[in-house]
């Protein structure tokens, strides 16, 4: 590995401090997963690691009923997964807590950091994307807000500047009577990147059983995860059911822009967002007795 | 090259000691404990977190020490196969693996014994699906997995 | 010798003699060796699958600080004999192994190692390569054996000619070899067949994925004796390869076989070691450790062979085999020596059939050149001919197993190379099989379906030779040169133990240095154990010989009227004169005779060809293509288990290797030969999670020859997995596969180009 300074800072401030002063080129670490392997091929190359796993506001792990989760950027994904009201409340987050790499991984990675690495194929993105959650980035200028939806700005590039950390990811109380399920394709069952991955989100008036809100979010298939608006404007609205469902992912490649490789080809990946979303919202409807 | 930056300290506990070393801060916690601390038990298999063969428990936890720098671990408590047995008291999941032919080669075993250790910590009755899917991040290419699955899962029916 | 029922060790699971080692990290491998004054190695390797070059600069990487060495193929020196060739199973040409261990005119494959350095750390050894400066002309890549045939392919080799029996070639080619075999008449074959079924099927380069990556050690000594301490599947053939490959003698070549994390065949030639070497001797004498990383072991190691194949099976209505053809092309890589030889052995193995014709081509092309895979070259045609006996079966309405039992070979029945099969138990196990829950039980549930392959491997021979020293207090170690891969140390305790009749805990034995122990081919071809029960049967004999004669000396008799059983020396004609095993061996210290020291080899054997079969339940997802195994059950003729556990490890091993080959492994390359998917993360090898539990069935029919019949168990396992799941997939689906790995892309287009199967 090509030498860097490491430091480990136990305040906010002092990270802020130690990444202003990198000149642009340090890079915080949160699990390493990512990071640790990418300077061990030469693909960055910081002079200056900033470990933020010691600072207390990093380790925030909290759920507020009228404002939301908030997910420090050190937490790890099993520590995500394992709280209480992700379990309750989240359920598609608590699905890609445990679908990122192996136990070993789960163990340091976190969501925050996956967001940072911004892979097109980033399994906690989608979920994300369909609770409308927000990044709280905070650097030498102070702090700001960024919808999850405007964070991306290629595959492995972000709205961040190079001196800004990423704080917290909030992520807004999900809508009454809804459901939100994330299913990813892969060809082994575990260890994989994404060749395809779809999460949905519905929320239905219970009285009407019509849907209120609808979210679709895929990954692997589009330089960063996107939106299927298409396909959520055919189920708002109607009452769900399999013809509408089907209707839905059938829109869903008008989305997608994807790329021929290693995993998957642009056909493949367009037949798997139609049944990866399709299977997803079957089981928000069966989460929702319907 | 690599004059230019200097070697940081770590200090952290290595199976139940006091260790101190300065380490390069771009030395894996993987390369601290095989090149520093000679603690050549941990194996390196593939370098980048898919094959377990690192792995070592961390406060409990089990990481790929490939994919954590050393001075990570500073004021941490690390764990390596060398730390498992008590004496010569071997832990339950290492006399399990003996017992039940649960190794050829033996190279993914350190890995192997740690990940299920950390796992039985954490889930002392799990079902076979549930074992599977907790030590999926560690390949073992001789075994085809039935022995190690049926070694672990024997300690759990104890 | 003992009968079956008498035996005391040999058909015990005995617990692995190094387990411990193993389960404490103490088991020492090539990566963990350390030396005072150790520098660190790391090569430069192409990044063009096929390239002139020009020039080599390593001006710059030399002046780093802490560089010692920096070698390029002009540090080879001269081999005096380039007519030899290495190998186990797969041969390599010298010559070739020179161009391989370092590219000279040509860079022949992404990972072709092109410049090597030494420096005081791992770090300044890496940036130093980046230094090195290298003029490449970049010519257009062989990707495939097809393309490689065509006429207007480039050539690797301006100077390879096709080897063929038939006119010798004009103009240069990538055919290194073309071979055809047979018997009978393939013109009547066709005509008397009700059914003749056709078709062509290709598989693509697989890596062995052992877990540990190529590592050693070498230190070049004042008087220029050699010492290397490396993971290899042998150590004479080390020594070997490369005392020819550096001009050295033999006695000057000291190899240290270290514990070794998985071979599979792929630790064959030597690789890192010959760099090691001349790096130690450029610096001086320091000893040199040189450890692959992942990247490194996908891209410069030898894989295990592609092939394009087709086969024509034709058989009468009442199930009879009439004529059976396959035409193979198997991918070298960057040098002659696919496995050709035991593909034309393996392909039609388990069928019994008067008119066969076989062609075989050992193709390059630029990519790694490839050494064994467990079974080599077996498991590409045993997808093939499976496939295509499933088709033949259903057409002539017979259950696939009927077809199977209709058609099996026999004991004396021909091989395909035309000589006489000794004993076998192919019936036997097939009769299992027809038995057995896994076949018999109802498979319910929608896109499920069940498989069945078999599979043939014939085994090697080779030469194998143990040592037993009897220490003065009774105890006894075994000296051996025969690399322990996975449980030798464990098979030759009980093995000696069984024929000295001794305890079993008063038997070590020590896998030794190449100066240490007498010449022992390497660990591969299903041979070890089951040769060193020979060769330990003759240590043993041999060492209680001697003792006899101690015995004899004692009692004052000749020693052939000495009997031994059960640490007991008595005279046959006088039961009552009797010594013990602890007196004779504590004597033979202090008396006339000597140490007791015996020593077993073996050379000529005959095989003892082994059959496998499996049979698998499989769930395709029809939305995704995706494959899910429910149920996997191998069964296989053993000859005779010598340790049950370790036997049942191998199986389930190798078919666990021929379930990824099935289903996600193969080296994903560009359009310009260059490999895409050089780690684990996106080779795919299974994991825990990816498996059912992987049940055994053994069949014991001993084999013609040795003490307890025993046949090689390693190999043929990895033979039927791909077949047995493509007839699966079928049974499922309606469509039949042609293409390895059968991932759920291609399952899934194969769905929908049939109107989603059935």
């Amino acid at each position: 590995m090509r030498p860097f300074a490491f430091v480990s800072p136990r305040t906010l401030d002092e990270a802020v401090q130690a990444m202003a002063g990198a000149g642009g080129n340090a890079r915080a670490l949160a699990g390493g997963s990512d990071l640790v392997d990418q300077m061990r091929v030469g693909r960055r190359t910081p002079s200056l690691v900033v470990d933020i796993k010691n600072i207390p506001d990093m380790q925030r792990l909290e759920y507020i009923p009228e404002d939301g989760l908030h997910i420090g950027a050190g937490v790890s994904c099993t520590r995500t997964g394992e709280y209480a009201p992700v379990v309750e409340h989240y359920p598609s987050i608590k699905e890609v807590c445990g679908l990122i790499g192996s136990t070993q991984i789960q163990n340091r990675a976190s969501i925050a950091g996956n967001v940072c690495n911004s892979a097109p194929s980033g399994d906690t993105i989608p979920p994300l994307l369909t609770y409308d959650a927000r990044c709280i980035v905070v650097g030498p200028n102070g702090r700001r807000e960024v919808p999850i939806a405007e964070f991306f700005a290629g595959p492995g590039q972000n709205v961040m500047a190079a001196d800004e950390l990423l704080l917290e990811i909030v992520v807004p109380p999900p809508p009454a009577n809804s459901s939100g399920r994330y299913l990813r394709f892969i060809p082994r069952e575990e260890m994989d990147i994404a060749v395809a991955g779809a999460a949905s989100m519905i929320a239905v008036d219970p009285a009407s059983k019509r849907c209120t809100t609808a979210r679709i979010a895929l990954a692997s298939v589009a330089p960063t995860p996107v939106r299927a608006r298409d396909a959520e404007a055919v189920l708002e609205g109607q009452v769900v059911n399999a013809d509408v469902i089907k209707a839905a992912s059938d829109l869903t490649p008008n989305a997608t822009s994807p790329i021929s490789d290693v995993r998957g080809s642009v056909e493949y990946r367009k037949e798997l967002c139609k049944v990866l979303t399709q299977r997803t919202l079957e089981h928000c409807l069966a989460d929702l007795g319907m | 090259m690599e004059q230019t930056i200097r070697k940081a300290p770590l200090q952290c506990r290595v199976n139940g000691e006091n260790v101190e070393v300065l380490v390069k801060p771009w030395q894996t916690l993987l390369e601290v404990l095989r090149d520093e601390l000679r603690l050549t038990g941990t194996k390196e298999g593939c370098s980048n977190g898919n094959c377990g063969a690192c792995t070592v428990i961390i406060d409990g936890q089990a990481v790929d020490s490939c994919l954590t720098l050393g001075l990570e671990a500073d004021g941490h408590e690390v764990t390596t196969i060398e730390g498992l047995a008590d004496g010569a008291e071997l832990h339950p999941v290492q006399r399990a693996f003996m017992e039940h032919g649960a190794l050829q080669c033996g190279f993914c075993t350190p890995g192997f014994i740690m990940s299920a250790k950390a796992f039985l910590d954490k889930h002392p009755n799990p079902t076979e699906t549930e074992l599977r899917t907790g030590i999926a991040g560690n390949l073992c290419r001789c075994t085809g997995y039935d022995k190690i699955i049926k070694a672990i899962m024997s300690i759990t029916e104890k | 010798m003992a009968t079956v029922q008498d035996r005391k060790y040999v058909g015990q699971s005995i617990e692995k003699a190094d387990a411990l080692e193993r389960v404490t990290g103490r088991a020492q491998y090539g990566a963990d060796v350390f030396m005072s004054g150790m520098l660190y190695a790391k090569a430069l390797r192409s990044p063009h699958a096929h390239a002139r070059i020009k020039s080599i600069d390593t001006s710059k990487a030399e002046k780093v600080e802490g560089v010692k060495a920096v070698i390029t193929h002009k540090d080879l020196p001269v081999p005096s004999d380039t007519a030899t060739s290495f190998g186990g199973e797969l041969m390599i040409a010298l010559k070739d192994l020179q161009k391989l261990t370092m590219a000279h005119d040509k860079a022949l494959f992404d990972g072709h190692t092109v410049a090597v350095v030494a420096a005081t750390s791992l770090d300044i050894a890496e940036y130093a390569t980046s230094l090195i400066q290298v003029d490449y002309e970049v010519l257009p890549p062989v990707a495939d054996v097809v393309s490689a045939m065509d006429d207007s392919a480039a050539l690797l080799h301006e100077d390879l000619f096709t080897k063929t029996l038939g006119e010798p070639p004009t103009k240069a080619s990538n055919v290194a070899t073309y071979l055809e075999d047979g018997r009978g008449d393939m013109d009547q074959a066709w005509n008397d067949a009700d059914v003749v079924v056709e078709d062509t099927y290709d598989t693509l380069m697989v890596h062995q994925g052992y877990l540990e990556p190529q590592a050693c050690v070498a230190r070049v000594d004042g008087d220029g004796t050699v010492n290397i301490w490396t993971s290899n599947q042998g150590t004479y053939n080390v020594q070997r390869q490369l005392s020819a490959l550096l001009d050295l003698p033999q006695d000057k070549m000291i190899v240290t076989p270290m514990e070794i994390g998985g071979g599979f065949g792929g630790k064959i030639y030597t690789i890192l070691e010959p760099l090691a070497i001349l790096l130690s001797k450029k610096s001086g004498g320091a000893p040199v450790k040189m450890v692959m990383d992942r990247n490194e072991v996908f891209r410069g190691t030898g894989p295990g062979s592609p092939a394009h194949l087709t086969v024509k099976v034709g058989a009468k209505n009442d199930g009879t085999i009439t004529g059976c053809y396959v035409r193979m092309v198997y991918d070298a890589g960057a040098f002659p020596g696919s496995p050709i030889a035991g593909a034309t052995v393996v392909s039609f193995g388990p069928y019994k059939c008067e008119n066969m014709k076989l062609e075989a081509f050992d193709v390059v092309t630029n990519k790694p050149r490839v050494q064994a895979y467990r079974a080599p070259g077996g498991t590409p045609v045993g997808f093939a001919v499976e496939t295509v006996m499933d088709m033949v079966a259903e057409k002539v309405g017979m259950d696939p197993l009927q077809f199977r039992k209709h058609n099996a070979v026999v004991e004396g029945d021909l091989m395909t190379n035309n000589r006489p099969l000794n004993s076998i138990g192919l019936t036997e196990m097939l009769d299992q099989i027809e038995k057995h829950p896994s076949w018999t039980s109802p498979l319910e549930g929608p896109n499920r379906g069940r498989g069945l392959a078999v599979g043939f491997w014939l085994g090697a021979t080779l030469t194998s030779s143990s040592v037993i020293m009897v220490h003065a207090d009774g105890t006894v170690t075994v000296t051996t040169g025969q690399v322990d891969l996975t449980g030798i140390r464990t098979t030759m305790k009980q093995m000696a133990a069984e024929e000295l009749q001794i305890p079993i805990e008063d038997v070590n034995v020590r896998v030794v240095d190449t100066n240490s122990a007498p010449y022992t081919d390497l660990s591969a071809g299903s041979r070890s154990t089951w040769t060193q029960s020979i060769a330990i049967q003759r240590a043993a004999e041999n060492a209680i010989s001697q003792m006899k004669a101690h015995a004899a000396e004692q009692l004052k008799v000749e020693p052939e009227d000495v009997e031994y059983a059960d640490r007991r020396f008595w005279v046959r004609n006088d039961p009552e004169q009797a010594m013990g095993w602890f007196d004779v061996a504590r004597n033979s210290v202090r008396r006339g005779e000597g140490p007791v020291c015996g020593e077993g080899s073996v050379t000529r054997v005959q095989s003892a060809p082994t059959f496998g079969a499996n049979v698998v339940d499989v769930e395709v997802d029809p939305g995704t293509g995706k494959v899910k195994l429910l149920r996997y059950t191998c069964f296989q003729d053993v000859g005779c288990a010598i340790n049950p556990v370790q036997v049942e490890g191998q199986i389930q091993g190798g078919a666990v290797q021929g379930i990824g080959w099935s289903l996600y492994e193969y080296y994903h390359y560009d359009d310009k030969g260059v490999m895409r998917n050089p780690s684990l993360l996106d080779y795919r090898m299974p994991t825990a999670l990816d498996l059912p539990m992987i049940d055994i069935v053994l069949t014991e029919k001993p084999a013609s020859e040795g003490p307890y019949g025993a046949r090689g168990v390693g190999e043929v396992p990895i033979v039927p997995p791909p077949g047995a799941i493509a007839n699966a997939i079928y049974q499922a689906t309606g469509v039949r596969m042609n293409k390895l790995p059968m991932t759920p892309e291609n399952v899934f287009w194969a769905l929908k180009d049939n109107g989603n199967g059935k």
